[in-house]
């Protein structure tokens, strides 16, 4: 018999398909869930009208439930220690710093893509499959591990997977690549997975309700942080004090709503500076940029390119992917993008392909 | 596959004996004990019976035998009904159905306790105040399997309490002779099944009910008796199982093939089924699994609601870094293990602690 494959199941539909799937196909299927955030940890954000969440018990239910009805070895991991320490911790630090992280892609290269991997390997499994919308394939003439984006475009997930290895790549399977998200919901009902119907999971999984403000400054008070200063100025690219807001940390770059601010035309955040809780505010055409520094790339389908390239570079997950050189670290558009975010990713396309990616600084 | 149940701390299955006892009490005495008629008199004749030799076999009478539903529900009573309103002092070590009661009560005190897994009783003298109504210490560690100096405990003069349900059908209990006021057992840790249990509670005891309704079990324990479970405790209670010399067995193989290994509380009287080993450089959940994925059921702490393992409070509370309690299993033997089991259950083990610490950082 083949070796087990190990699947991440969350308890949503994707993975419960991906499960039902490979164990239809004949291979021998473990379960595990991660259990990643005790969300009932932080009094100060239960209510019972929290949304969007992961790890709750329901879930869990919902993933045993679906391994019992494949008749597959189901285990639930403790990861709360690495998660807070690879992820919450920095998603925190990160906000508190002015910038605007990903906490999805943290816990992909430190978590998912890292303990996950080393823990299937250790019960015995020598690949992971996961619910992720990407696909990977072997380039035999380069010999190279490529990612390609998700068939279903609405759904492609590789803006948070530019950070996978060639070894973690080589060792991972992605069943639900070539599908289309409603065929997966077709798939799960046939299957007589009871989770067919679930919707799909938003935000960021351990922030109830994407209040980021609440999130962090309930976890700084847990851990004995001084909250971050609660005020800060309003100013314009000028350095004209336009008012007051109640720190940094609760502003992102191109970020339009709940500013406060009476102007004859919309305003947006262009830059924050936590050193000295600046938040800087203007017009949308001021932010526009031509050019950034990317850092701490990972190339996936080529090698590090010697020469400048051409690709299309993603800078959101919902940004639709421009045309740029990459020259080393720098990025130049042709055309200028609105709101180059540091902290956020910028992935690099050709196509399909997805050649790499780092983090804006 | 072949499994083999190497898990008889968490649970044991329920024996052929105590089966073949219960079974009548379902289907033909039937009766509610507490009715009038012929058939609740036959269902009272049997849990009369029942009480009269799980007394004999603590060393008690039957009317210090309080029938609940299991270890839980007896820590319960025993901490709510006997300590309402004084002071509780206990360990660092009980488990959860103790701590998690004595959170609940007026007054506190946790005693720590050392690498050792045996708590010292002038530590418990010293956590003693004027208004100390009750200490409440476990008979044997569930995880360590630590016997507890009870009898020295006693001498404190205040009433104790000991949770038994691991000593039980391991080492000789009598109660009377440990001079305790409240005794708490398990069936389903005995050969009995899930659903059963007992306070011993010595006479002359002040016990308040915290359930209420009928007036069964003397007033101390509302709610209809559980006959069949009643009989099968009484029966699972007359067989002892020595599974010393596997458990010596287990232990020294181990640490004869398997380098890094340390069996934690070593040198402390222990009861002979229960080993806590841990293996320098292993998450002890990814061996579990893998043990598991070969067919050999081990634990490794308490599961949390989700099912997730988390770290043992027990072996923290005795100085393990986090890190040395998040590598150690528990190997608990019963009734059905055999040498043969042990032997195979090491060579996995071998073969998965080599594997694992390959691939660990951690151990180089």
């Amino acid at each position: 018999m083949s070796k087990p494959i190990a699947v991440a199941m969350s308890g949503g539909v994707d993975s419960s398909v991906v499960a039902g799937l490979l164990h239809s196909r004949g291979e021998a299927v473990i379960g595990l869930t991660m259990q990643l955030w005790n969300q009932r940890r932080l009094p100060e954000l239960q209510s019972d009208k929290a949304t969007g969440r992961c790890c709750s018990l329901d879930d869990v239910y919902d993933a045993r439930g679906v391994a019992q009805l494949l008749g597959i070895p189901y285990y639930v991991l403790n990861f709360e220690d690495r998660f807070e320490q690879q992820v919450v911790k920095p998603f925190v630090s990160e906000y508190l710093a002015g910038r605007t992280p990903i906490p999805c892609t943290l816990c992909n290269n430190f978590i998912k893509f890292d303990q996950f991997l080393d823990m299937a390997e250790g019960v015995g499994a020598e690949q992971i499959a996961t619910g992720h919308y990407a696909q990977i394939r072997h380039n035999a003439e380069s010999g190279r591990w490529e990612m390609l984006r998700g068939v279903d475009h609405s759904k492609d997930q590789t803006y948070f997977l530019f950070g996978l290895t060639q070894d973690q790549l080589s060792r991972t399977l992605f069943p639900l690549g070539g599908m289309q998200k409603s065929a997966v919901r077709e798939l799960a009902a046939q299957l007589g997975i009871p989770t067919a119907s679930k919707p799909d999971s938003q935000e960021i999984c351990f922030v109830p309700n994407g209040d980021y403000a609440g999130f962090i400054a309930a976890y700084s008070k847990e851990q004995g942080i001084a909250p971050p200063d609660a005020t800060g100025e309003f100013v314009t690219p000028d350095g004209e004090v336009l008012g007051e807001h109640e720190g940094v940390h609760r502003f992102t770059v191109g970020q339009r709503r709940g500013l406060g601010i009476a102007a004859g035309e919309p305003l947006y955040v262009i830059s924050t500076e936590p050193a000295t809780q600046r938040v800087t505010i203007g017009r949308n055409d001021e932010l526009l940029r031509t050019g950034m520094r990317v850092a701490d790339i990972n190339w996936i389908s080529i090698a590090e390119p010697s020469e400048p390239i051409r690709a299309e570079v993603k800078i959101r997950n919902r940004h639709n992917a421009a045309p740029a050189t990459i020259t080393g670290k720098e990025v130049v558009f042709d055309e200028p993008q609105r709101a180059l975010t540091p902290g956020q990713a910028a992935v690099f396309y050709r196509g399909e392909l997805v050649l790499g990616g780092g983090w804006i600084e | 596959m072949q499994r083999y149940y190497f898990d008889h701390n968490a649970t044991t299955p329920v024996s052929r004996e105590a089966l073949e006892a219960m079974l009548p009490a379902f289907t033909e005495i039937y009766g509610n004990a507490s009715s009038i008629h012929h058939f609740g008199q036959a269902a009272r004749h049997l849990l009369d019976e029942a009480r009269k030799q799980v007394a004999d076999a603590l060393g008690a009478s039957a009317e210090e035998i309080v029938f609940t539903s299991g270890g839980t529900e007896s820590d319960n009573l025993a901490l709510l009904g006997g300590a309402a309103g004084g002071h509780l002092v206990t360990t660092a070590i009980e488990h959860p159905a103790v701590l998690q009661t004595a959170g609940r009560l007026a007054g506190w005190s946790c005693v720590p306790v050392g690498p050792s897994g045996v708590v010292d009783p002038d530590d418990v003298r010293k956590a003693l105040k004027s208004d100390t109504a009750l200490i409440s210490v476990m008979h044997a560690n569930n995880e360590l399997g630590t016997i507890q100096p009870l009898a020295e405990i006693v001498k404190l003069g205040v009433p104790v309490h000991a949770d038994g349900v691991q000593a039980l059908g391991k080492i000789p209990v009598n109660v009377r002779e440990l001079g305790v006021a409240m005794y708490s057992i398990s069936g389903h840790k005995v050969g009995a099944p899930k659903g059963i249990g007992a306070l011993y509670v010595r006479k002359g005891t002040k016990l308040k009910a915290r359930q209420f309704g009928g007036r069964h079990e003397r007033e101390r324990r509302a709610g209809t008796e559980n006959v069949a479970g009643a009989v099968a405790l009484a029966r699972a209670m007359q067989t002892h199982v020595d599974t010393e010399a596997l458990r010596d067995r287990l232990e020294h193989a181990v640490l004869r093939d398997i380098p890094d290994a340390h069996v934690n509380a070593a040198g402390s009287p222990r009861i002979p089924n229960t080993t806590n080993i841990r293996f320098d450089g292993i998450d002890s959940d990814a061996l579990l699994i893998a043990l598991d994925l070969r067919g050999f059921a081990v634990s490794s702490g308490a599961a949390c609601s989700s099912g997730a393992p988390e770290p043992s409070h027990v072996l923290l509370a005795i100085g393990l870094t986090r890190e040395q309690a998040r590598s150690s299993i528990r190997f608990s033997l019963g009734r059905g293990n055999t040498a043969d089991q042990v032997d195979a259950l090491v060579g996995a083990l071998a073969e998965s602690v080599t594997h694992l610490r390959k691939l660990s950082p951690a151990y180089v």
